[in-house]
């Protein structure tokens, strides 16, 4: 139960919920977009998150969309991960989201709110990351479409009014080879430590990772480190630690220093999935 | 529209409910409609004691809002009769306080409708998403696999 109290909408169309919230934002009622709500229910609860208008955009068909149309794949930002689990029809995101929370806890968390979450995991936008994948997004301005590489900079950064409609994925990265595993302090449930994703793509490896930094990354600098063929796999995967944005977190999961031991060995682990080299 | 009253489909009856946007599922059964099978436990979608059933799929009820839930039919402990999987975790003694129980169940119900000949990769994944403080994970993992094996 919430300790405050909220108007619930539900629009069916995306003009409507926008229109929706600018009216609720100039009535003051510090609006927000709901999919699957696990954020809002359970911050909420604690007095860390707070609204006074739920506009529930799950009944927009838009944000329903789960399609393969000509050469992209087109997943709405209202399925659950469980459905994008079940259908399967981006392994790499399969693989990485079956990690995210638990089994039932994923029927309800939404692919646009892991995406858009407050928590600093977001580990569902490190395969769109790694795919070079495009976002449509609405708003006051209208419909736009932006590569995500682009517009997610440590967060989607989504104007005000605005909410995340769909991805779209060339279907030639969702058949690439790809890499996805997540580490944690202990045994197979909690939080990450770290989770790394990985594609290999016209031979090149393509790594984003979240739970190293306060916030999920893709580097061109540490690709290039990783895919500088000219040098040993040990002093690329030490240039690539050299180059990785800072700070590290150091928190009850783990201490930087910890962090970044694993993060040496996930690099191995990848080196040698994706490109067949191994250290011995 | 802070309060609404709504129609609620739960265990196969038309239940209509007056209740506040902000109320949970689980607030809503427990409170409003006399439904204490599933049971509050960390509220914050970690323990997996809440757990119902929502157009076939486990959910829990305190990840919920009750308004999201018109339109959707809800199974909670009280609903099943004499589910296979309620007699096989009496059969394997798969718990010991029992708080948890409905929840595990309800879950158990969901992977057993859903996937009757689920494999173990696929009974840990779905079962990871509930906690008992008990210990009871061998029994329960026993009544479950009882079930499939019928199947």
């Amino acid at each position: 139960m919430l300790p405050f109290n909220f108007d619930y909408y539900t629009p069916k169309t995306m003009k409507e919920a926008v229109d929706l919230y600018q009216d609720l934002d100039q009535q003051g009622k510090q609006p927000m977009f709901f999919s699957g709500g696990t954020e809002l229910i359970t911050l909420g609860r604690i007095n860390l998150a707070y609204t006074e208008a739920v506009i529930d955009i799950k009944d927009i068909a838009e944000c329903k969309v789960m399609q393969v149309s000509g050469d992209h794949l087109f997943l709405g930002s209202s399925l659950s991960l469980t459905r994008i689990e079940e259908a399967n029809l981006f392994p790499l995101l399969t693989k990485t989201v079956s990690e995210v929370a638990d089994h039932t806890a994923r029927v309800k968390i939404t692919l646009g709110g892991n995406i858009c979450a407050q928590i600093f995991y977001r580990e569902a936008v490190l395969p769109f990351l790694l795919a070079d994948s495009q976002v449509l997004i609405i708003g006051p301005d209208g419909e736009k479409i932006i590569p995500i590489n682009e517009i997610f900079q440590e967060q989607l950064r989504l104007k005000k009014g605005e909410f995340l409609v769909q991805v779209a994925t060339e279907t030639q990265f969702i058949g690439a080879p790809y890499f996805s595993v997540k580490r944690r302090q202990q045994w197979e449930t909690g939080y990450p430590l770290i989770t790394m994703a990985a594609l290999k793509i016209d031979r090149e490896i393509r790594v984003a990772i979240s739970g190293l930094c306060p916030f999920p990354f893709r580097s061109k600098e540490v690709e290039a480190s990783l895919n500088n063929r000219g040098q040993s796999v040990e002093a690329r995967i030490d240039r690539a630690l050299a180059v990785m944005p800072t700070p590290i977190l150091e928190d009850v999961e783990g201490s930087a220093k910890y962090r970044l031991f694993v993060l040496k060995n996930l690099l191995l682990d990848v080196m040698a999935a994706l490109d067949g080299v191994r250290v011995r | 529209m802070k309060s609404h009253t709504i129609m609620l489909d739960i265990n196969g009856d038309s239940r209509i409910v007056t209740v506040r946007s902000a109320d949970t599922l689980l607030n809503a059964l427990r409170g409003k409609l006399g439904l204490t099978g599933a049971k509050p436990g960390c509220l914050n979608g970690d323990c997996g004691a809440c757990t119902v059933n929502v157009d076939g799929w486990p959910m829990k009820s305190c990840l919920m809002l009750v308004v999201e839930a018109v339109g959707k039919k809800i199974t909670s402990i009280e609903g099943l009769k004499q589910a296979p999987i309620q007699q096989a975790f009496i059969e394997n003694f798969a718990f010991q306080c029992g708080y948890c129980t409905p929840g595990f169940i309800m879950n158990c119900h969901s992977l057993i409708e859903q996937y009757p000949d689920a494999d173990d990769t696929t009974i840990k994944e779905w079962l990871e998403s509930n906690i008992c403080r008990c210990t009871s994970y061998i029994e329960i993992e026993k009544a479950v696999k009882s079930v499939l094996k019928r199947n």
